[in-house]
């Protein structure tokens, strides 16, 4: 592949690609995320391809492994173009009956379709509930591509956001744009994103950086992956229109250790992207030149916060530092750095394509665009679900979700991961936007949307999340190494029935401590599991201290008597 | 009775010096990407032996503070040799709602050991883990870096049958 | 450098640019506690002792005195509730972890905290683990002979490996910094012992040609050689006889 050298060469290439593509031609896409690889993807995956070759199809039918759907619940999840028709659930064994009836012979194949309530069956995937309430805009893409193949992303519009940006933006026209956009960062702070691009471009320094955080450390999200692992040049696109608007040469993607199949394929973008001119030396003859390298995450939930995060980028131990000196303004080896999660990148191409009032039209005053979350727990349709802001959490719940599984009563929704809240049921109408979940004592953070039902007892949940954070805390301040370690012991106290009256109380002080008194943002939030659980399950924690009792049946030690 | 593998000190072979010296090559002996040379040689050698964090303190001109304090912050290494098999729990919170503590708990006594250890016979080393965002089969498993969804404490004999 | 004019505590003071309260506060003989601070290394923040309540019009907020940089107008005050709050609930873990701190203990009565809320540790020695220690090695010795080690509450102050130091030089800055005296060296015959709070060094002190006294850690000596780059018979007299 020689390198592009120039907007029309790419506008020349893309059409080359589009011109070979038959849109009547047969595709069979398969999810290739993680979740559905699980399933037994691969061997899936292998028996389509040995049953097109025993049918003599192989080139005739085009199969691609994609993306993650988002329907890990339903997964392995097989969808067939052009027509969208959606099997759900595919095991090895039912692959030559699919080949066979839907390929060869172009019947439907009814008890893999997707049956909604009343029992009628959905041939097409935008028909399946769980996708028809959902704007897909930055996840979309995920199901079209082959993420290890950029004529795949070239073929749906990629880069052309870049070519539009390095042709005829100046940089200060690209920041203008994303701050007229309403963008606010993904990662859970939600700080104004062309902001945070302006003071970096503006800071003094010798280099400059871009840091993209795909450190997803919040358990039960998995967003970031997914995009990273499903659409990685959307993201690389967003980070070369960012280095162009902040005048950065060198680009880190920071990706968590966990996540093999995404460094795996973030690796493989960033090569083919330099293969065709569009990383490297003047990008598209443009004069710009970039390059993006990926570190390892060492497992720390820590090196999320972004000051550890670069400590650990310079190979020290993952320790934050206090902020008064912004990182846009002193970041990595003291530079101007400016770092955003995985999704805040994948959403700045279609800005630029669309256009800031476009993008603003969507969502509420204070928070525009989609979110992805992944809606995980005790929920019937488990997946990532992207929604735009300001749609309620109920509807998210029930409409997406499908509400809780075997009849059980909703009890609480978990969002912003460790430094998040607990919702209960009388705030599920509030809308998701940054503001209006903060305000209810939860936030919105990276998108982790735990949904749990009666049988979960809130005391434990909270002891879950101060045990999580006292075995990820760094350490190094005396507040949240000493107090989360304390916390976590009246907590364990409480939930083996030793609980005193008098530690509620505690629990509130030390709470209001470890956010005054925290160096960082992990101590800073990490009492919001226990002060919302307090706020709106008070009556749990009685039970737990005043009548050895859990309500939920979780406790060991005080179910033994049969409460 | 929980089974600590003995720590007797492992003497480093010629050909794992040689490991070493390539990894600290390709990356330029740059000591700025100590995280991601400490994977690599971990990934080589099982584990990190003390002679190797020795080796790669002098190869980065890096005092061996930085290196041990590196090496024994961050979970993903391990300072002790690991058994043939690594059994992985993911401890997140959708796992956790599903039942995940339960699991754990058969896990360990199944193997008389706890989360970090390595059982006497060097067959499996558990360790949990924070999150592996496959909350839909929850509570999970993985081995050898398979996924086992959906699991009981029942399913967990049989699982760890098929490892030997 | 710029000339600043704050307030701390009611009083009206001068400062210069990049000067932080808590260096203000200690010029202006403004008392603020503070346990992980000391002018020979770099600002940590990790006591948390030091906080102080800044307000600029009407928004307030607690921050880190040591690395906190003054600036023009700002309104600072040392002895707030929620300041207090802090210092006390710092104290009061501090002192359940090392009961046995004589240091930690008149803190706590200066502070006016009584009996732990929680349970006392034990053989926890008295580190309270604010690094001086490891960064007076690391960057005033220059020898990285100590570091933290492991993560949250497991982190130590320790050697590599918990094992002899060779990067030691034995010279006892450690020990001299350290605020609650979780280090002992003890010069006895021909050798020192530093005693740590997990692990124990023994080094031997070299004797002066002349007197025959044992009057400093050879390692030091080395290293004071080496960097100064002095002939290898610079310190084989002790400084008595070398007059």
């Amino acid at each position: 592949m020689s390198k592009i050298k120039s907007l029309a060469e790419l506008e020349s290439l893309r059409e080359s690609i589009t011109k070979q593509r038959d849109p009547e031609k047969t595709v069979i896409t398969i999810c290739g995320g993680t979740g559905c690889r699980a399933y037994g993807g691969d061997e899936v995956i292998a028996a389509f391809e040995e049953e097109l070759k025993r049918h003599g199809l192989t080139g005739k039918v085009d199969l691609r492994i994609t993306g993650c759907h988002g329907f890990c619940e339903r997964g392995p999840l097989v969808v067939i173009k052009p027509e969208n028709i959606f099997y759900q659930r595919v095991r090895v064994q039912h692959v030559p009956e699919l080949v066979e009836k839907t390929i060869v012979n172009g019947k439907l194949v009814e008890r893999f379709l997707f049956s909604i309530i009343g029992g009628d069956r959905v041939v097409h995937e935008e028909e399946v509930p769980f996708y028809a309430r959902q704007k897909r805009l930055v996840f979309g893409n995920n199901g079209l591509i082959d993420p290890t193949n950029i004529e795949d992303y070239l073929a749906v519009g990629g880069y052309a956001a870049l070519g539009k940006c390095l042709s005829g933006m100046s940089p200060e026209e690209v920041i203008d744009e994303v701050k007229a956009s309403g963008l606010r960062g993904r990662g859970g702070g939600g700080f104004p994103t062309g902001r945070k691009w302006e003071t970096t471009r503006k800071a003094e320094g010798d280099a400059r950086y871009v840091i993209c955080n795909a450190d997803e450390g919040d358990p039960g999200a998995y967003m970031d992956r997914s995009l990273l692992e499903g659409n990685p040049h959307s993201v690389l696109e967003g980070m070369i229109i960012g280095a162009y608007a902040i005048g950065s040469h060198q680009g880190y993607i920071y990706v968590r250790h966990e996540y093999p199949l995404a460094v795996r394929n973030a690796q493989i973008a960033i090569q083919q992207a330099e293969e065709h001119g569009l990383l490297g030396q003047n990008i598209l003859g443009s004069g710009f030149d970039f390059t993006v390298r990926i570190n390892r995450g060492g497992g720390a939930f820590i090196c999320g916060e972004s000051t550890a995060l670069m400590a650990s980028m310079e190979g020290k131990v993952g320790e934050p530092r206090a902020k008064y000196v912004h990182t846009s303004e002193k970041g990595l080896w003291d530079q101007p750095t400016n770092l955003n999660n995985v999704e805040t990148w994948a959403n700045i191409p279609l800005i630029i394509n669309n256009g800031a009032e476009w993008y603003s039209s969507i969502g509420t005053e204070g928070s525009k665009g989609t979110k992805i979350f992944s809606l995980v727990g005790q929920i019937r349709n488990t997946g990532l679900v992207e929604v735009p802001m300001g749609i309620t959490l109920r509807e998210i719940i029930y409409d997406i979700g499908n509400g809780i599984p075997r009849g059980k009563k909703f009890k609480a929704v978990q969002t912003g991961g460790p430094s998040g809240g607990c919702i209960p049921e009388s705030l599920l109408d509030t809308p998701v936007d940054f503001d209006e979940l903060t305000k209810i004592g939860s936030m919105m953070g990276s998108g982790g949307m735990i949904v749990m039902d009666e049988t979960t007892c809130m005391v434990d949940i909270a002891k879950y999340f101060i045990n999580f954070l006292e075995g990820e805390s760094c350490g190094k301040c005396v507040p949240c190494r000493e107090g989360l370690k304390r916390m976590s012991q009246i907590l364990g106290n409480i939930t083996s029935g030793k609980g005193q009256e008098g530690d509620i109380e505690l629990l509130e002080e030390m709470s209001q401590f470890l956010i005054d008194g925290s160096l960082c943002g992990l101590g800073n939030t990490a009492p919001n599991p226990v002060l919302s659980t307090i706020r709106h399950f008070r009556h749990e924690y009685e039970a737990h201290i005043k009548d050895k009792k859990c309500p939920a049946g979780v406790c060991k030690e005080l179910t033994k008597d049969g409460s | 009775m929980r089974n600590m593998p003995n720590s007797k000190k492992k003497q480093l072979k010629a050909a794992d010096k040689k490991k070493i010296a390539a990894t600290l090559d390709r990356y330029q002996r740059d000591g700025v990407m100590l995280v991601s040379i400490l994977q690599d040689v971990q990934a080589e050698l099982n584990y990190l032996p003390e002679d190797a964090l020795k080796e790669v303190s002098q190869g980065l001109e890096l005092p061996l503070t930085q290196v041990y304090s590196v090496a024994t912050f961050f979970k993903a290494f391990s300072l002790k040799p690991r058994g043939r098999h690594l059994v992985n729990i993911c401890m997140g919170t959708a796992c956790h709602v599903r039942g995940s503590v339960g699991i754990l708990e058969k896990l360990e006594q199944e193997l008389g050991i706890l989360p970090g250890e390595t059982t006497r016979d060097y067959r499996f080393t558990l360790e949990t883990v924070n999150c592996v965002g496959a909350c839909a089969l929850g509570p999970i498993v993985m081995v050898d870096g398979k996924y086992h969804g959906q699991m009981t404490a029942d399913k967990v004999d049989a699982v760890l049958k098929g490892y030997e | 450098m710029k000339t600043v004019t704050l307030t701390i505590d009611g009083r009206e003071l001068q400062a210069e640019t990049g000067q932080t309260i808590l260096e203000v506060a200690r010029d202006n003989n403004i008392y603020i506690p503070a346990l992980c601070h000391n002018e020979a290394v770099a600002a940590y923040g990790a006591c948390r002792l030091c906080m102080v309540e800044v307000s600029r019009g009407d928004w307030a907020k607690l921050v880190t005195s040591c690395l906190y940089e003054v600036e023009d107008g700002l309104v600072v005050k040392t002895n707030t509730e929620r300041v207090n709050n802090v210092r006390r609930l710092v104290t009061e873990l501090l002192l359940a972890r090392c009961p046995d701190s004589e240091v930690i203990q008149d803190l706590a009565k200066e502070l006016g905290v009584g009996e732990p809320r929680f349970t006392p540790e034990e053989g926890n020695h008295k580190c309270i683990l604010c690094a001086l220690c490891t960064r007076a090695c690391q960057e005033v010795v220059g020898a990285s002979a100590i570091s933290l080690v492991n993560r949250g509450v497991n982190r130590q102050m320790a050697t590599p490996f918990y094992a002899f130091s060779d990067a030691c030089i034995a010279c006892g800055s450690c020990a001299y910094v350290c605020p609650t005296g979780a280090i002992d060296i003890e010069d006895a015959g021909d050798t020192r012992k530093i005693t740590m709070p997990n692990v124990t060094m023994e080094f031997k002190l070299k004797q002066c040609k002349t007197c025959g006294a044992y009057w400093a850690p050879e390692r030091q000596l080395a290293h004071i050689i080496k960097q100064a780059d002095l002939p290898p018979d610079a310190f084989d007299d002790c400084p008595d006889c070398r007059e």
